[in-house]
């Protein structure tokens, strides 16, 4: 019986041999090998775009891999599609998340199950025992809609251990969640290696790494570097397998100079279109020379307040004062469109969380995008493409965006490369107020250093800086004040030099809970 | 008058509730089948080519075989908007094709391949009338129960209708049934709303996509046949359906994609597209009138759009990618 277990524990539960898989002529994947055991956790270490998704969709069917075999037990699998993956017990816990936004939880997990009678109800009792034995908390007729992300994880990790998954992949769960909400989900993570899982998490976080893995395996661009213990691993180690280099991760951050009012909203409100409240009385004040972090869980209402300010909002209430540093005039930006508020002399840039949505053109050219600012400018019929064009090259040699030449659509280019396409447009238009929504998305570690520099740069040459984000630790390192928005209330502006993770973390929680039993109650009052 | 009034209705809202029935079903796996109406012309007209070919070899039309006249039209129907749902499967979830694009494109064809062999049937048969006439069929397909006129106004409003209309009752709340109560609803719905998901939950999407838009397409057919059989008295003259089609279509957002609801949503439409025969009854009206009050049903639909816009309930609205095409290594 002892030899027996001990057989078992030392087959991988899942061995990837080779593995290379091409998208037309890029390659995703080249030659990667790795393994993952029982009663372990795995972290998969990379930057954006080093495939780590890419190999994880080949584990649960989404992909083929080109070439190379999977081994699962010790034996060679072939998983051409989802449910084969379901069959070896492998569950992935997609980014984006894959649920009906209109079903319940309930309906939710058992989705695709083929065997037995289909009864929700007795489904129900069953996967209430699952949550109690690794301890989630979850209303199970809630629909996915009315849920938090967090919820929304939970129903998803609850699905695929409904499913008899022995196999998880977690692809960036921690990405939408508050500190406390990670911890919790760790604590999960770990009752279920306990309980004999294999479990890789997906992430380009190091400290996370160090605190859940057991093993880290590391990719760049594409192919497999290597794989260590994590007791043996530290942040410079795991950094320099990740980017090829040794780089200095420091953010530096000026006290701030010459600091004026620039921007002031009292009491803004902002309903959608369908009356919910979405901005509760935001008041607050943008200074010329800082930088001005805004965190919270996505979806609290940060697109519409930078919205409203940039004028894309209709207000409900309130006001936002614009003090001019040239002529020393205030003006009142409610009510006006973006080009109003332009022809007032305001220099407002605004970098939308939705690039290809809201700034760019994708099938547009750099040059045309560039031009996209400022063809008013010209007094002839004809558009000059002198100026945009000189622009457009500047941008890709101080940003060094990878680009065959200026002339190519921004669709065709990498997530990064588009950002610093418009972030560069924005900050050449010399702006006095500089708005930034997840300016880092997507991008390599040397690009986010290099675009948080520009923000330091910005704010020295005295621009008043508003910059939404997600990561905490860069939040707490490069803003010097932080405002906490939870529901589209402020529920806290803290100093960014003496603040922690976890204080800006209950802010982002706090107004949360009132908010879930009043949606709770509006629920009951409709079902009744 | 009020009786015969409802009597006409719901005669005038079957075809329509087969209509929305079969676009509920195929929009719930998430295509928008917008060649329903032609998909109808097709049902019709396929059903009037079998039963005018079996009643002319007839040698003795005096004792014609009862189940051959009932069972051809309807296996010709049903064969006919079978092959227009998979064409319409093959081009938008094989090829990937525009869905609006390839149902406009189907709408016009099944109309055009309607009027084509309806026309070419009028001139085999060489009458003056631009119509021809299936005595025979339409007489079995028109059957009511024979104890339904004994039972007055009940009768007429409950049990004066053909097996057909029955059938299509039944079949709306077989369809209800089925996507709210069982599994395999449970998968068509999600597979109309996040196909992604219902794929990485080891649905078959393309499977439950052309089954639900085939499936769909016959029972719209039906309301084809239903409407030359029965309505008709079983006299098909070309553009006579005419826009009945668009209406089922509305009624699917009338209804709110919910087949049950259709069944009173049809009778509804129904009254509404004949009320301005009735008025004319009570208040005389001319020509041009008459014609606004035609526009009823589009006006009712309109304003119901505007309400479940504005009120935004999750529940109350459209598949959420309806209308798109589902490609698994999309990027």
């Amino acid at each position: 019986m002892e030899q027996g277990a001990e057989q078992v524990n030392n087959t991988p539960a899942i061995e990837l041999r080779h593995i290379t898989k091409r998208f037309g002529s890029i390659v995703a994947n080249k030659n990667v090998s790795l393994t993952v055991n029982n009663h372990e956790i795995l972290s998969i270490l990379g930057e954006n775009g080093s495939g780590k998704t890419t190999l994880m969709n080949m584990i649960s069917g989404i992909y083929h891999p080109d070439e190379g075999e999977i081994l699962i037990d010790g034996k060679p699998a072939t998983i051409n599609s989802p449910k084969d993956a379901y069959r070896y017990k492998i569950g992935m816990i997609h980014q984006h998340f894959k649920l009906v936004d209109v079903f319940s939880a309930a309906e939710n997990i058992v989705l695709g199950i083929t065997e037995g009678k289909y009864d929700l109800k007795a489904a129900t009792k069953v996967i209430r025992e699952t949550c109690d034995k690794y301890g989630f908390e979850i209303d199970l007729s809630k629909k996915i809609y009315q849920m938090s992300v967090s919820e929304k994880q939970t129903v998803e990790i609850v699905k695929t251990l409904y499913r008899g998954a022995d196999i998880l992949i977690l692809d960036e769960p921690t990405a939408v969640l508050t500190p406390q909400e990670i911890r919790r989900l760790f604590a999960v993570m770990r009752r279920m290696r306990d309980d004999g899982k294999a479990i890789i998490i997906i992430t380009h976080k190091l400290n996370e790494v160090l605190e859940i893995s057991d093993r880290v395996s590391v990719l760049r661009k594409g192919e497999y570097i290597g794989t260590i213990d994590t007791a043996e691993a530290n942040e410079s180690i795991l950094t320099e397998m990740m980017v090829g280099q040794k780089i200095s991760l420091n953010i530096e951050r000026t006290e701030p100079k010459d600091v004026q009012k620039r921007l002031v909203l009292t009491n803004v409100s902002v309903n959608s279109i369908d009356g919910r409240a979405i901005l509760k009385n935001v008041n607050f004040t943008a200074y010329s020379g800082e930088i001005l972090g805004i965190a919270g869980i996505s979806g609290s209402g940060q697109k519409e307040l930078l919205e409203s300010i940039a004028g894309l909002q209709q207000l409900k209430s309130g006001s936002i004062i614009y003090y001019n540093p040239k002529t020393g005039k205030e003006e009142d930006l409610r009510d006006k469109t973006p080009l109003q508020i332009k022809n007032l002399g305001v220099r407002l840039s605004f970098v939308p969380e939705d690039r290809l949505g809201m700034g760019l053109v994708g099938s547009m050219s750099i040059i045309d995008n560039m031009m996209l600012r400022s063809y008013r400018e010209g007094k002839s019929v004809f558009v000059r493409r002198k100026e945009p064009h000189d622009l457009a090259d500047r941008i890709i040699e101080d940003l060094q965006v990878v680009t065959p030449d200026a002339q190519t659509a921004v669709r065709k280019l990498s997530g990064g490369n588009v950002q610093k396409v418009l972030v560069g447009r924005e900050i050449a238009a010399s702006p006095t107020v500089l708005m930034v929504a997840y300016p880092v998305r997507g991008l390599d570690i040397n690009s986010s250093y290099l675009i948080y520099n520009l923000l330091t740069q910005q704010k020295e040459s005295g621009v008043a800086v508003v910059f939404v984000g997600e990561d905490l630790d860069v939040l707490t390192e490069l803003c010097d004040r932080i405002l906490v928005i939870s529901g589209g209330r402020i529920t806290g502006i803290v100093d960014g030099r003496n603040t922690t993770k976890e204080e800006i973390g209950l802010l982002m929680t706090k107004a949360h809970h009132a908010a879930d039993t009043q949606r709770k109650e509006a629920h009951d009052e409709e079902n009744s | 008058m009020i009786v015969s009034f409802i009597h006409r209705a719901v005669m005038q809202g079957i075809p329509l509730l087969f209509g929305s029935t079969g676009e509920i079903l195929t929009e719930k796996s998430g295509n928008l089948n917008l060649g329903i109406p032609g998909i109808m012309y097709v049902g019709g007209i396929s059903g009037v080519i079998g039963s005018f070919l079996y009643e002319n070899s007839l040698a003795d039309r005096s004792n014609p075989n009862v189940f051959l006249l009932i069972a051809i039209p309807l296996l010709c129907c049903l064969f006919g908007s079978l092959v227009m749902g998979l064409i319409y499967s093959f081009l938008t979830t094989t090829l990937r094709a525009n869905q609006n694009v390839t149902g406009l494109a189907l709408t016009t064809f099944g109309i055009g391949f309607g009027n084509f062999f309806g026309g070419s049937l009028i001139t085999l048969v060489e009458t003056d009338v631009p119509s021809i006439t299936l005595s025979l069929t339409s007489h079995y397909f028109a059957k009511t129960l024979p104890f339904a006129h004994k039972l007055g106004w009940f009768g007429e409003i409950f049990l004066s209708y053909s097996f057909l209309a029955y059938f299509a009752i039944l079949s709306a709340i077989v369809v209800s049934i089925v996507l709210k109560r069982t599994r395999v609803g449970l998968n068509l719905r999600a597979v109309g709303e996040s196909p992604a998901t219902a794929d990485a939950a080891g649905i078959n999407v393309s499977k439950n996509k052309y089954l639900a838009t085939c499936i769909g397409s016959m029972i719209a057919g039906l309301g084809g046949l239903y409407y030359v059989m029965d309505y008709a008295s079983g006299v098909w003259s070309n553009d006579a359906f005419g826009d009945r089609g668009w209406l089922a279509i509305a009624l699917v957002i009338f209804t709110v994609w919910q087949p049950n609801i259709g069944i009173l949503g049809s009778i509804l439409f129904g009254g509404l597209y004949i009320v301005h025969n009735y008025m004319n009854n009570i208040i005389p009206m001319n020509m041009s009138t008459q014609e606004l009050i035609k526009m009823a049903p589009y006006v009712v639909t309109v304003i119901v759009l505007i309400v479940i816009s504005m009120r935004k309930k999750r529940e109350t609205q459209p598949p959420a990618s309806l209308g798109l095409a589902y490609f698994r290594e999309d990027r």
